[in-house]
């Protein structure tokens, strides 16, 4: 890298020095219900790693799909080697050198590494595949990456670490001029990390641009070079890595003008009062080994919200499916209100009183093809019963009163649920959960994918109803939240309970270092403790 | 509950406009294709639009109806079964079993034989047996529905086949010694001059809306094929919704072979042979998705209406019986675009709200 820094840690836009060789310009992509990408411009340097940060949701997926050729943009243009291109499929954005390795690796495990290399475009003499020609090819590429593995051998019996290698290997094949990696360690233990930290280096020595993405913020650090931060599908700032240091990141990513819902003091029952939720020694075995949860024992009184913060992978959302009775492979006790769950199917925790609002909404939380009205009442259909129907009125009245009370903005309650913003589209599962008349709400990550505003009021909604005597848990990977609404916080690490704090007691630092504690790098991140 | 959460009230009300206007005539399209074949078939040919054609081709088309409206549930659902034409052979055929041969029980060295309305009862339920055995494979073994009912179609027919050695009960008139007489009265015979057939097919119908519309399974039902994840999630049984409606379909199919065996007063082996394909033609032509999730039962009964308005326009003009399978099948295959361009519409709509 040639580029020099200046030290002006608060630098936006373009940088001094060094031509980009890629430029994202006024990028907005708009989807059903929401703007994933407002106007955001985005530079990619040839020969560094170019890191994209954000929360979940920001934006960073829908920016590279756009790079890539995955997904066009609704305005906006891509600038490369300073002329405009338009890329109608990943293949034209491949010939153009740019390639994409994303968070789920797209492989072929029935077919061997070197099929998997050349496949749909596959080296032939008149018509016939050049096997050996391929093999050889990928052989070569292999060594490259210092992989001691056969061309030969089936992707399905390869680790998840050696399968990122054989993705790279894809990409360098195609002569990579711009390499975009998607979470690419999510998946990799301490030494593939390492490994990869190490190819990466190569790359940029042979004037590879890297964009990569990843939530694991030392790592940006370490190996970053331009770092672009996307809040809520906007630009927030750009800055080369060298000027910047975590608490600006951190700043940057959440913003620090969310007017969030404060903590509220609440009044419990007598110390005394039994807990209504229960998890003692909690146990998730892992495929292959090890556990995902390990020995997770907390309670949960009336009226308190009780927030787990954890970062990707440490169990999260495996906590709140075994609570969900999802995971009958899991050990440990659950009580609710003293007695305790065994076998109960999700109906029937239901209707002991738990209820989960899920963290993937479009997969998990709602009907697409009902309406509003219907996705509502869809979880306690018995609620609205005359004999053997379903009574239209008391169903429109009980949807009409929990629209109104939850303020879900929809033109009426018979819209399609895909024409709600994701905010109300949040609402509504929120909604449909609350006509369960649930003791226990399990949140998973509830403010995922949506704006500032509607975060703000999903808070004072759970601190209402917190206020109500509700129990309520919810998950989060984002550290600003911790300090708004709940009156407890559990840190959550490669499935252990790594700190538990009082609302009075919080702090970031604290939090970051219980949630990285477990943390297996080989090199002890400095920067990640200085917050 | 009263989750009484201070916040201004935001009054709704439902809006119409131009844009919903267009929306509802085109959702609404298949009655409108509906209305204009009849109108084309009335001007076209005078013998078309009479009382008596009526009543012969809404009877034909009943047959398809109580079929595709087990069907319709199935798709609903995201499914599909292939095995309903074999059904309808398969019940056809045990109704003539039971009917001439009777159940002959070794031990005793007797012969059992049923009166009518327990032939019609054990028919209907071979037909849930049958749906249930669909139903087990799809959710116990995880087979895809369209390979589970596959295998059915071929055990089934294969059955049918078996029960006399691939040969017709004919003359299923009964022996008024037995009691089981009157089982013609079925397919033949009417109440107040309109035939039983239709009679069935408007009661099917107006249960199969009522139970799709107004009660929670029918609820859970367009859940589970909206997003079956999502469905359980909110504490809906998935497979027992799965088992019912593949069980539907199974007595609805069965009843369609109970119903063509009396009209012919024989049971064939090789009776309702691609019955199914008809069948879910009118389910697509009514506007249901085969993805799941939407639809509708008034949609099915229109559906199967323009399928049988086609055939029997069609018949009444002279044309070959070639060219109504080409026009038939691009009737079906226009319907679909429809259905395709309704999608992309409606998501150009949500867009714009945006």
């Amino acid at each position: 890298m040639t580029t020099t820094h200046q030290p002006d840690s608060s630098a936006r836009g373009p940088f001094q020095g060094g031509a980009p060789i890629l430029v994202a310009e006024k990028i907005t992509k708009r989807f059903p219900g929401t703007v994933a990408l407002d106007t955001v411009d985005f530079s990619v340097y040839a020969g560094a790693v170019n890191v994209l940060i954000g929360e979940n949701g920001a934006g960073k997926s829908t920016l590279m799909k756009i790079l890539a050729g995955v997904d066009r943009p609704t305005s906006g243009r891509l600038l490369l080697d300073g002329s405009p291109v338009e890329f109608k499929s990943t293949r034209e954005a491949a010939q153009a050198g740019i390639g994409i390795i994303f968070q789920e690796l797209n492989l072929y495990p029935n077919l061997s590494i070197s099929e998997n290399i050349f496949v749909a475009r596959e080296l032939t003499r008149s018509g016939v595949v050049r096997h050996r020609t391929q093999e050889q090819v990928t052989a070569e590429l292999l060594k490259r990456l210092e992989q001691p593995l056969s061309p030969g051998m089936l992707v399905r019996d390869l680790r998840m670490g050696q399968q990122q290698i054989v993705e790279i290997a894809k990409a360098l094949s195609q002569n990579v001029r711009i390499l975009i990696m998607d979470e690419p360690t999510s998946a990799l233990t301490g030494a593939e990390t390492e490994a990869l930290f190490r190819i990466i280096s190569d790359l940029k020595a042979h004037g590879v641009a890297i964009i990569y993405i990843s939530h694991k913020l030392e790592e940006i650090l370490r190996i970053g070079d331009y770092l672009t931060i996307l809040r809520d599908g906007k630009l927030a700032a750009a800055a080369p890595a060298r000027t910047v240091d975590l608490p600006w990141i951190i700043e940057k990513m959440v913003g620090r003008n969310v007017n969030a819902p404060r903590h509220r003091t609440r009044v419990y029952a007598k110390e005394a009062d039994r807990p209504v939720l229960e998890v003692k020694n909690l146990r998730l075995p892992r495929v292959g080994g090890g556990y995902t949860l390990e020995n997770v024992s907390f309670t949960l009184r009336r009226g308190e919200i009780l927030a787990i913060f954890g970062l990707m992978g440490a169990g999260r959302t495996e906590l709140f499916e075994c609570l969900m009775g999802q995971h009958p492979e899991s050990s440990g006790e659950v009580r609710l209100n003293g007695r305790k769950l065994r076998n109960e199917t999700i109906r029937g925790r239901i209707d002991l009183g738990m209820m989960l609002v899920p963290e993937d909404r479009q997969r998990l939380g709602l009907i697409q093809k009902l309406s509003v009205a219907h996705n509502i009442t869809l979880a306690n259909l018995r609620r609205f019963m005359t004999s053997f129907w379903l009574s239209d009125r008391r169903e429109m009245e009980e949807i009409n009163a929990i629209i109104r009370s939850l303020s879900i903005k929809t033109q009426s309650p018979t819209q399609p649920i895909t024409s709600l913003s994701g905010g109300n589209q949040q609402k509504v599962v929120i909604a449909k959960s609350l006509l369960t008349e649930p003791q226990v709400l399990m949140l998973d990550e509830p403010t995922r994918g949506i704006d500032v505003g509607a975060k703000a009021e999903i808070f004072e909604i759970m601190n209402e109803l917190a206020g109500q005597g509700l129990a309520v848990l919810f998950v989060s990977s984002e550290l600003p939240e911790m300090f708004t609404i709940p009156d407890r916080v559990i840190v959550l690490s490669k499935g252990k309970i790594t700190g538990e704090f009082l609302h009075d007691a919080l702090s970031e630092e604290a939090l970051v270092l219980a949630a990285g504690a477990r943390r297996q790098t080989e090199h002890p991140v400095t920067a990640g403790q200085s917050v | 509950m009263s989750t009484a959460i201070a916040s201004p009230a935001s009054p709704v009300r439902p809006k119409t406009s131009g844009l919903s206007l267009g929306v509802l005539l085109f959702r609404l399209r298949a009655l409108i294709a509906l209305f204009v074949l009849i109108a084309v078939f009335s001007v076209l040919t005078p013998s078309f639009f009479t009382a008596q054609n009526l009543i012969i081709l809404v009877g034909q088309t009943a047959i398809n109806a109580i079929m595709a409206l087990g069907m319709t549930f199935v798709i609903l659902t995201g499914g599909i079964d292939l095995s309903v034409g074999s059904t309808v052979g398969l019940a056809a055929m045990i109704s003539g079993l039971l009917i001439n041969r009777g159940v002959e029980i070794p031990p005793l060295g007797v012969v059992l034989y049923f009166n009518i309305p327990m032939v019609i009862l054990l028919c209907l339920c071979l037909g849930l047996l049958v749906g249930a055995f669909n139903a087990i494979l799809i959710t116990r073994f995880n087979v895809a529905p369209f390979i589970a009912t596959l295998g059915t179609l071929y055990i089934a027919r294969g059955a049918a086949q078996l029960s006399n050695d691939g040969a017709t009960f004919p003359n299923l008139v009964g022996n008024p010694e037995l009691g089981n007489t009157g089982f013609p009265i079925l397919g033949a015979g009417s109440v107040l001059g309109i035939p039983i057939v239709i009679w069935i097919m408007m009661i099917f119908a107006a249960v199969a809306a009522f139970v799709a519309g107004k009660t929670p399974f029918g609820r859970q039902v367009y859940a589970v094929g909206g997003n079956e994840r999502a469905a359980e999630l909110s504490g809906i049984y998935v497979n027992r919704i799965k088992m019912s409606v593949y069980m539907i379909c199974g007595l609805c199919a069965a009843m369609t072979g109970l119903i063509t065996a009396s009209q012919l007063v024989a049971a064939h082996p090789a009776v309702g042979e691609s019955y199914e394909l008809n069948a879910i033609a009118a389910v697509v032509l009514g506007g249901t998705s085969l993805s799941g999730g939407r639809g509708a039962i008034w949609g099915t009964i229109v559906g199967a209406l323009v399928i049988g308005v086609l055939t029997n326009g069609l018949v009444l003009l002279g044309v070959q019986e070639f060219w109504k399978k080409v026009i038939t099948g691009l009737v079906i295959i226009l319907a679909v675009v429809l259905d395709q361009l309704q999608e992309r519409f409606q998501q150009r709509l949500a867009l714009k709200r945006a």
